[in-house]
């Protein structure tokens, strides 16, 4: 018997014009909220895995309610059930990662967490490690296959990807993992599965459910700025030929040290 | 609450750039700075982290510690934090830097600011600018723990000088713990063939779906390795199989920061932007002239990448003299 456990959450669609108001606070106009797309392989993943070993796969969202779309996604796609845990918005990877640890110890019987190789938003690539120490749990992350999964014998051997190349890297499960593209094609949700998330009642767990003081977070969120601005001053290297062309910007380039 | 710990990144024993370019980082903070090497046979790193700048190296050097794994390292990453109390503990946020900098930050209860771009001491805070949003905006933070553990994006902070005069004082420590504790283990591993490392790279030169083929990659790469870069795709080029995922760009490929950034057949999506819109050379070459990537370049050729590519490779080579 095997559960698994994926943990995802909303973000608006990829692209969204994401800009600070005058307010301070950001805005991403009209644009949709959309399961975080690397969330797709850890969702298809956890569900492949539960139908070869016959077991269970939960999905998880720490946060506003904002984000039962995104758990009713994931249910629609093949997950067997969904779980909100309340939190303020601005919580940081510390505190999703105590809440999380206690949510998986209220399972139980969870052997394997999988997540999506990082949070589009966000992009900290943090929660899968700060949860594994706090469950004192195995990670590896960056994985591009799983080469082999015993939940019985409590053993996993997965390829890895690093900076220089492919790692085959064995571990004992109960583990933390996070997935990259390679890992499968993602499963688009099923008509039954559309049908089964729409009636779906979602719980939702609070911190004090879970035991878990609701301390400020460590890192605090002074504010946000746009970028500063770039272009609008393009310069179109003119010439008759794309050789001339060519010679003008090499030239250019040599001129400015960027070559 | 004293001295700023930085980590050194390596692969069996070479040093990535972005592990020297934290003692940079580490220098815009005030305090001591102790390089931390783990590693096996990695006494040489000790001798360099000196030569960048560092004032003090704690080494531990064990068989244990050959291949990075989370386990060793993060348990005596977090025992040096709680003994020596530092300030901030700073890492490139490469792989392994990420991984093992979130572990200990959990372990230790601290905050973690990740992917940092810019870098400041503020009172007993740690105050940093990091991107948000895939890149599209930045977003300011600061560290409320006694000790930050802070990721720095590569090639956002300068490679320091090396000064081969500078020595200082090693201290060696022992594992944290023992080699059969470990549960995981590094079986094999597979070099990439001809892998450059985008995060790294000085020049980068992309090609787009206009590229049409693999073979269609030739003057794209013939134009990097003129220009001694590294070759990146979009995720258009990627998804149609002309080229692996490891060369993607963009808000769910690398982020990349290079000096020079050259974009051909390259619509400029807003997914492309957000990876590479930090570059400060930003040439485009497209044949259509309202292309989105037009926008952010600093400089344009309107024409047909098959034959702009190539002329720029020989007018390389005639002024590079190659
Ligand atoms: C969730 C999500 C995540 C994504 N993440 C990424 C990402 O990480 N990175 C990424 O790049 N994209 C990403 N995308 C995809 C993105 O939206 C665009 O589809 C993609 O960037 C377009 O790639 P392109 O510029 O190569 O192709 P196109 O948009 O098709 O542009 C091709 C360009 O080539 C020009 N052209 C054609 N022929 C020639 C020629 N002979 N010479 C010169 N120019 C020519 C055309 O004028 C055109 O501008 C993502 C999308 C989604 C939904
Ligand atoms: N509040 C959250 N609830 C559930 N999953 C989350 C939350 N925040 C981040 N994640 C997941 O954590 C993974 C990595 O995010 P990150 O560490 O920010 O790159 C992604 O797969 C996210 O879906």
């Amino acid at each position: 018997m095997s559960h698994i456990v994926v943990f995802t959450r909303n973000t608006p669609d990829t692209a969204a014009k994401v800009e600070v108001g005058a307010d301070g606070a950001v805005t991403w106009g009209t644009a949709q909220l959309v399961l975080n797309p690397w969330d797709e392989y850890s969702v298809t993943e956890a569900v492949l895995l539960r139908d070869a070993h016959k077991g269970k796969a939960t999905v998880l969202s720490i946060g506003a309610e904002t984000h039962n779309d995104a758990l009713k996604q994931a249910l629609a796609i093949g997950m067997d059930e969904a779980i909100r845990i309340a939190a303020d918005a601005e919580h940081d990877a510390l505190t999703f990662a105590t809440l999380a640890a206690a949510a998986i110890r209220k399972l139980g019987d969870v052997s394997l967490a999988i997540f999506g190789k990082e949070f589009v938003d966000s992009n900290s690539d943090a929660h899968i490690y700060m949860l594994a120490r706090k469950l004192g749990w195995n990670a590896v992350g960056a994985v591009s296959k799983i080469v082999a999964i015993d939940f019985a014998a409590k053993t996993l051997k997965v390829e890895r990807m690093v900076e220089e190349g492919k790692q085959i890297v064995s571990t004992r499960l109960p583990a933390v993992i996070s997935v990259l593209k390679d890992i499968n094609e993602p499963k688009s949700p099923s008509f039954i599965g559309i049908r089964k998330a729409s009636k779906a009642n979602i719980p939702v767990w609070t911190a004090a459910d879970l035991g878990v003081n609701n301390a400020a977070p460590a890192v605090k969120v002074v504010g946000f700025r746009n970028l500063p601005v770039r272009g609008g001053n393009c310069e179109i290297i003119e010439g008759a030929t794309d050789q001339e062309k060519a010679e003008k910007l090499i030239a250019k380039l040599l001129e400015e040290k960027a070559l | 609450m004293s001295g700023i710990f930085v980590w050194i990144d390596h692969f069996r024993g070479k040093a990535l750039p972005a592990a020297w370019e934290a003692i940079s980082a580490a220098k815009t903070l005030e305090g001591e700075i102790t390089a931390l090497v783990f590693g096996s046979g990695v006494g040489n790193l000790a001798t360099l982290a000196f030569h960048y700048g560092a004032h003090k190296v704690i080494l531990c050097d064990d068989p244990s510690l050959a291949d990075f794994r989370l386990e060793p390292y993060a348990a005596l990453l977090t025992k040096l934090v709680s003994d020596h109390a530092p300030r901030a503990v700073l890492s490139g946020a490469t792989t392994r830097g990420r991984e093992l900098l979130a572990a200990a930050a959990a372990d230790s209860e601290s905050s973690l600011l990740s992917d940092v771009t810019e870098l400041s001491a503020e009172g007993d805070s740690i105050k940093a600018v990091r991107p948000a949003y895939a890149g599209k905006v930045l977003s300011e933070v600061a560290s409320t723990s006694r000790t930050a553990f802070v990721t720095l994006r590569s090639r956002a902070f300068a490679l320091p000088a090396a000064d081969a005069s500078r020595s200082g004082e090693v201290i060696a420590v022992a594992p944290a713990i023992p080699a059969d504790q470990i549960a995981t283990q590094v079986e094999a591993f597979e070099e990439q063939r001809g892998s450059v490392n985008l995060t790294d790279a000085a020049i980068i030169i992309t090609g787009g779906r206009a590229v049409g083929s693999a073979e269609g990659f030739a003057p794209v790469r013939e134009l990097a390795e003129v220009l001694g870069g590294a070759v990146g795709a979009t995720r258009a080029a990627v998804d149609a199989g002309y080229i692996p995922y490891a060369h993607q760009v963009g808000q769910t490929g690398k982020v990349v920061s290079p000096t020079l950034y050259v974009a051909a057949g390259v619509s400029g999506s807003i997914q492309h932007q957000a990876g590479m819109r930090t570059s400060k050379i930003i040439v485009a070459v497209n044949k259509d002239p309202d292309a989105p990537i037009f926008k952010i370049a600093q400089y344009g050729i309107v024409g047909d990448l098959f034959k702009v590519l190539p002329a720029l490779s020989a007018a390389a080579r005639a002024k590079l003299g190659k």
